[in-house]
């Protein structure tokens, strides 16, 4: 409950720093007292939106990383391994090459498109064999995938500065500008996917002992992959629709999750959406606030925030 | 000689006493792989605004006279070290690829996730897009040392009495992710012409690269492949497990050091000459294993050979795809090897 408590206290932080100075009082009268003013407009069409936005996001993305992690059995797996940023970063890039798109809805729905598109193609294709989805199979065909994918991402990028000079902000993973409209379309799918990871809990917890204890505790294995990589395609699909590629969440947040809580997927899911979502609001509370009045993207303050940290876990918590 | 189980040769001298086993098949995959590669080198070299048709190609390399006297030129000046350097990258990507997996037991595990192409690519890109002016054949240095001291920095932040691989993995994935994100910083606020030419050299390339990048990049090769092959064995037992590898008699700290080293020192070197190709070193190992499977002894030569086949080949495929514009070989290795490894997965998938 400590971490619902600094997630509240990281929102308010997120609403009250950024760019823009506006003190505290401001804050507060922007509700209680809402007269149009710039710095008003500012707290509650820009901040407030996006402090949610991030929270969201950061959640979706702990979350399915989690599953990812129990699903695959591997430390080093994530949403971004499966080829899901690959797939939408390279379905947006085609579609400011090609159709010469330009507005944020445009970018989210090619990149929930990609995504799913993607996930799918590396799920099947990890589902190849008389064996079934197994973890080391599904892991290497996400990354030979995301090879590929990124390679011809690169290609554009290379061959046209301009789609390079338009899209680089997207693509290093933001939550700027963005308003509640876009967050409205990707809810529904964000919580159908938080619930069913949730409703799965048990059987990821008995998964991540192994195919066969699982199969031996009288679990229908295949049916809970499938619905865990429904789970996954959903919430990673919408992190990335709204906010682009934010790497490294989906990684990290399983892991120090699970130096606080232990193995079970009961307890690791819901404190991966609530620290998911402080990750990403104090990233984000940080892009903004360091070289003020420029703006960092979030993908970078993740990186730069979760890293130390996630180095000092690493090598003082793990044992082995 | 000494003719062992069915398909495996065992040699034996009795003074100095040597013997080694040697596997048949993967004699067959080697040789094959070569004449693969020569054949790519051959094109490669034949190719370009002033097509040389391969007969030619073999004889100016040879020092025979042709009947152009350019040929000579542009062969030996302009194409023969672009083609040498790509394979011998990829050579040393593959190997250190190969090491990595067998260190970490995982089989994700690449050059990339030890640092090196983070290093190496953050002191590029700062030095290309802050530094325009920075001589482009410093470059290759710097990005070597850059490379070098990520490693460094990786192996005593893991070191906590022993060096798992576990830590290893994990503090990489770190320090890789922060370097990546600084990486970003510059290409989000860069001036967008520098940031093009750094995505270039971040993507691989071996345009313009000379006989000066040979020789630099050959000494460590010389050095670390025949000890990388040496070490096959130990890989072999390390591959197993901690435990087991001491149970064997492996002295496992010392081995694991000098794996990596010898690892990074290869992946560094390459990533100095080419920039930082993905692909190679995470799938070349795994091409190789299904085809000579998973001893350390046959998989290091092969993945070595892929390796380099690959890089060879991009570069081919990269500068006739869409002529004239070149499409840098990083790419390609990608593009190229990801359907083909996938066709591999799905030849392999009832295995």
């Amino acid at each position: 409950m400590v971490g619902v408590g600094v997630l509240v206290f990281c929102l308010l932080a997120s609403v009250r720093f950024g760019a823009a100075e506006i003190g505290t009082g401001d804050v507060i009268s922007s509700f209680t007292d809402y007269d149009g003013s710039t710095d008003d407009l500012i707290i509650r069409t820009l901040r407030v939106p996006r402090a949610i936005i991030a929270a969201l996001v950061g959640a979706s993305l702990g979350v399915a990383g989690a599953i990812m992690q129990g699903m695959t059995r591997n430390p080093l797996a994530e949403p971004g391994v499966l080829g899901i940023n690959a797939g939408a970063a390279l379905a947006v890039v085609a579609s400011v090459f090609l159709l010469e798109a330009s507005s944020l809805s445009t970018y989210a729905l090619f990149a929930f498109v990609g995504g799913g598109i993607t996930m799918t193609v590396v799920y099947s294709l990890g589902s190849m064999g008389r064996a079934g989805m197994t973890p080391i199979k599904l892991v290497v065909a996400g990354a030979a995938l995301n090879a590929l994918l990124v390679s011809l991402t690169t290609a554009i990028l290379i061959l046209s500065q301009r789609t390079l000079d338009e899209i680089r902000f997207w693509l290093a993973g933001s939550v700027a500008g963005r308003d509640l409209n876009l967050l409205l379309q990707v809810l529904p799918y964000i919580a159908v996917g938080l619930l069913l990871a949730l409703a799965l809990s048990r059987q990821l917890t008995a998964l991540t002992l192994g195919e066969d204890v699982a199969t031996g505790l009288g679990q229908k294995t295949a049916w809970t992959k499938f619905g865990a990589a429904v789970a996954v395609i959903l919430l990673a699909g919408s992190s990335v629709a709204i906010a682009g590629p934010i790497l490294f969440v989906g990684l990290i947040i399983p892991h120090v999750v699970r130096f606080f809580v232990g193995v079970d997927y009961r307890w690791i899911l819901p404190y991966a959406v609530v620290f998911g979502a402080i990750l990403l609001v104090s990233a984000d509370i940080a892009a903004r606030v360091v070289l003020r009045p420029q703006e960092l993207p979030v993908g970078v303050m993740t990186a730069l925030v979760g890293g130390p940290f996630f180095i000092y876990l690493a090598r003082w918590r793990v044992k082995r | 000689m000494i003719k062992g189980m069915k398909g495996r040769v065992a040699l034996r001298t009795r003074r100095p006493p040597i013997s080694f086993r040697i596997d048949l098949r993967v004699i067959a995959i080697l040789l094959l792989l070569a004449l693969v590669t020569l054949a790519g080198m051959v094109a490669n070299v034949g190719y370009g605004e002033y097509p040389i048709p391969p007969l030619d190609v073999v004889k100016t390399v040879l020092g025979i006279q042709t009947t152009d006297g350019a040929y000579s030129f542009i062969v030996n000046t302009l194409r023969l070290p672009r083609v040498l350097v790509a394979f011998l990258v990829g050579v040393g990507l593959a190997i250190a690829g190969a090491i990595l997996q067998g260190l970490t037991r995982n089989p994700l595990a690449a050059p990339e996730i030890v640092g090196v192409n983070a290093g190496a690519g953050l002191v590029a890109v700062t030095l290309i897009v802050a530094l325009p002016s920075f001589p482009f054949s410093l470059l290759p240095p710097a990005a070597f040392g850059g490379g070098l001291g990520i490693a460094v920095l990786l192996y005593l932040l893991a070191w906590k009495g022993n060096s798992s691989p576990m830590r290893l993995i994990l503090i990489g994935i770190g320090l890789e992710a922060m370097a990546s994100a600084l990486i970003w910083v510059m290409i989000v606020f860069g001036e967008i012409f520098q940031v093009s030419r750094a995505l270039i050299w971040l993507t691989g390339s071996v345009y313009g690269r000379t006989w000066d990048n040979l020789w630099s990049l050959l000494p460590w090769l010389i050095v670390f492949v025949p000890l990388a092959f040496f070490y096959s064995r130990h890989l072999n037992a390390l591959n197993l497990g901690d435990e087991v590898a001491r149970g064997l008699g492996s002295r496992v700290e010392l081995q694991r050091a000098l794996l990596l080293l010898t690892s990074v020192a290869l992946a560094a070197s390459a990533v100095a000459t080419a920039g930082t190709i993905t692909f190679v070193g995470l799938m070349a190992p795994h091409i190789a294993r299904r085809m000579v499977g998973p001893s350390y002894g046959g998989l290091l030569p092969t993945s070595a050979m892929t390796g380099g086949a690959l890089v060879v080949l991009a570069d081919l495929v990269g500068r006739t795809m869409f002529a004239p514009t070149e499409i840098p070989c990083g790419i390609i290795t990608a593009a190229v090897g990801a359907p083909f490894f996938l066709y591999l997965l799905y030849r392999t998938r009832n295995a």
